[in-house]
């Protein structure tokens, strides 16, 4: 691969009780390049994303071997501190939730879990991770009130500038789009595609034509193996393993 | 062939389909329905027959006095003298408890949401335990406070009756803010944990956020409890005729001052009782109005 990897996983199998959910994942993801993980529902592509910064351990009853790197830190281990590793990777969910506060504290949030800032460095800093989004314009008169009163995809993308206060190196993104409408899932498309310049992305996604619009690194999975994992245009034009084309010609969905 | 199949389904469905809400359905729902107006009724019916009763005959033996005046060493002898002991005691005693409570609740319901979450046996076994316990009657939690009262060497005192109506109050207190905390979805806690926070941030930056609402309903319960319950305090608080000014002194409480105005041989004692029963009624109808306005301010930051 010509650019440096930044998550490394290896070997990873995971079980759930006795399921076996991932099979031996072995990946490099580049850095500052958007990563598509693609494949059918129920193949572990969620999974793998909450292996790399470890919120399996939410869940009972889990049981991984193998590790992830993220640079040279491996994810799984006793002596890993890993509230300091999730600070590097910011989280978009399916959906999007917002803290239990008002706008303005949520994206202050992040911030002040990191260090102290005065008031004006706060109001500032707001400022520029909402307009980051393209939120400021839509909020800017309403800072104080509940986040939940937005509207979903404002949530999700106020979810977002709340990930980027946090000034990650990372931002794993799950299917962040699939409970947005249309023009909501567009702007969040073309924030990633900005951000991919200075942020390494990893986005799980079914749907087929927006990893063709955004991806530059596509990892095929189905039924919890890696099947394939290239440049987003080699993947395309040229698949070369059966499970693949099938899956490029519609056979899956 | 497919869609042959689909039509045979159909008609099946359509052969065995009852008509909707004709003859006995009907007559069913229309039953069902009264049934349960009936019950409502009767439900708030009876509860409007209580509160006006109190408010009714208490409001015409009600006097500033008994706010005003201790008991003395004639209340019973009907010599004068009010209840502002038993006021006071109630009061201290309740608040105190429901906030140790409070406390220890808290910290067990966070400890069992967000730090055990990966225990499920074990924490259904506590819930289970719960309420079992908070279902044991007040006058067991009453003598098991006397015991451990003498265990300990104390003398019947508020202090006593602190511990005891706590150890009563917490499983409610558990258990009602462990309910609310189960409702908070799994995808809050992921996503604050995912930005870097600890576990403890998670709990009360965004837990208790979001569930302050409930915790308030939990407070209420556990203080409803505390307050109107003359059984769990029997043994331990002794009495007194004069106002509490320590921990070590005796109290007496409302409920229990109201067993005694109603075994009183005299009619004017007995009417008093009412009275008292007004007043303690008023102390909860404060409280709920207070705790009502403060979670409404929290309300509306709550997600979904």
């Amino acid at each position: 691969m010509e650019n440096q990897s930044i998550i490394k996983v290896d070997h990873l199998d995971l079980y759930a009780g006795k399921t076996h959910i991932l099979k031996d994942i072995n990946i490099e993801i580049p850095k500052n390049k958007l990563t598509v993980i693609l494949g059918p529902s129920g193949c572990g592509k969620t999974t793998l994303l909450k292996c790399m910064n470890r919120l399996t351990d939410l869940t009972p009853d889990i049981k991984v071997t193998g590790n992830i790197f993220i640079g040279k830190q491996p994810v799984f281990g006793a002596k890993t501190d890993i509230v300091a590793l999730r600070r590097k990777m910011g989280l978009l969910s399916q959906r999007p939730f917002p803290l239990p506060m008002n706008i303005y504290n949520n994206i202050a949030y992040g911030l002040k879990l990191r260090g102290k800032y005065s008031r004006t460095e706060l109001n500032d800093l707001v400022e520029h991770y909402l307009r980051q989004v393209n939120l400021w314009e839509e909020v800017k008169d309403r800072l104080r009130s509940p986040a939940v009163r937005l509207s979903i995809g404002q949530q999700q993308r106020l979810c977002l500038a709340r990930g980027l206060a946090v000034n990650p190196e990372i931002i794993l993104a799950d299917e962040p789009t699939s409970a947005l409408d249309p023009v909501s899932s567009e702007a969040i498309e073309k924030q990633f595609a900005a951000l991919a310049k200075d942020y390494t992305l990893v986005m799980v996604t079914h749907v087929l034509r927006q990893a063709r619009r955004i991806a530059d690194y596509v990892v095929f999975m189905y039924l919890g193996e890696v099947i394939e994992m290239r440049p987003a245009r080699e993947f395309f034009e040229d698949p070369r393993e059966e499970q693949t084309k099938k899956y490029l010609a519609g056979a899956f969905n | 062939m497919e869609l042959d199949a689909m039509n045979e389904k159909r008609t099946l469905v359509k052969q065995r389909e009852k008509s909707a809400r004709t003859g006995g359905k009907l007559a069913e729902e229309v039953f069902c329905r009264t049934l349960m107006n009936i019950a409502s009724i009767l439900i708030v019916g009876v509860m409007g027959v209580i509160l006006v009763s109190i408010f009714y005959k208490g409001i015409s033996t009600f006097s500033w006095n008994m706010l005003a005046e201790d008991m003395g060493s004639g209340f019973y002898l009907n010599r004068g003298g009010g209840i502002r002991n038993a006021i006071l005691g109630s009061v201290y005693l309740s608040v105190s408890a429901t906030l140790l409570a409070l406390v220890i609740g808290l910290a067990c319901s966070v400890c069992m949401n967000v730090y055990m979450v990966r225990c499920p046996r074990l924490l259904h076994t506590a819930r289970f335990l719960l309420d079992l316990i908070w279902g044991v009657p007040s006058i067991i939690y009453g003598a098991f406070g006397f015991s451990l009262m003498v265990f300990f060497g104390l003398k019947t005192s508020l202090l006593a009756g602190i511990i005891t109506v706590t150890l009563f109050i917490l499983p409610i207190m558990i258990r009602a803010i462990d309910e609310v905390m189960k409702t908070v979805p799994h995808g809050l806690s992921e996503s604050v944990l995912a930005m870097g926070s600890t576990r403890s941030e998670l709990s009360y930056k965004v837990y208790l956020r979001q569930c302050f609402p409930g915790i308030v309903t939990a407070v209420l319960l556990a203080f409803g409890r505390a307050i109107g319950d003359a059984a769990s305090v029997l043994y331990v608080t002794g009495e007194s005729a004069r106002s509490p000014r320590g921990l070590m002194d005796n109290v007496t409480t409302l409920p229990v001052a109201i067993y005694n105005q109603i075994n009183s041989p005299s009619a004017a004692i007995q009417d008093k009782a009412y009275a008292s029963a007004f007043i303690l009624t008023l102390v909860i109808l404060i409280i709920s109005l207070l705790s009502r306005y403060i979670s409404k301010r929290y309300q509306k930051y709550r997600i979904y």
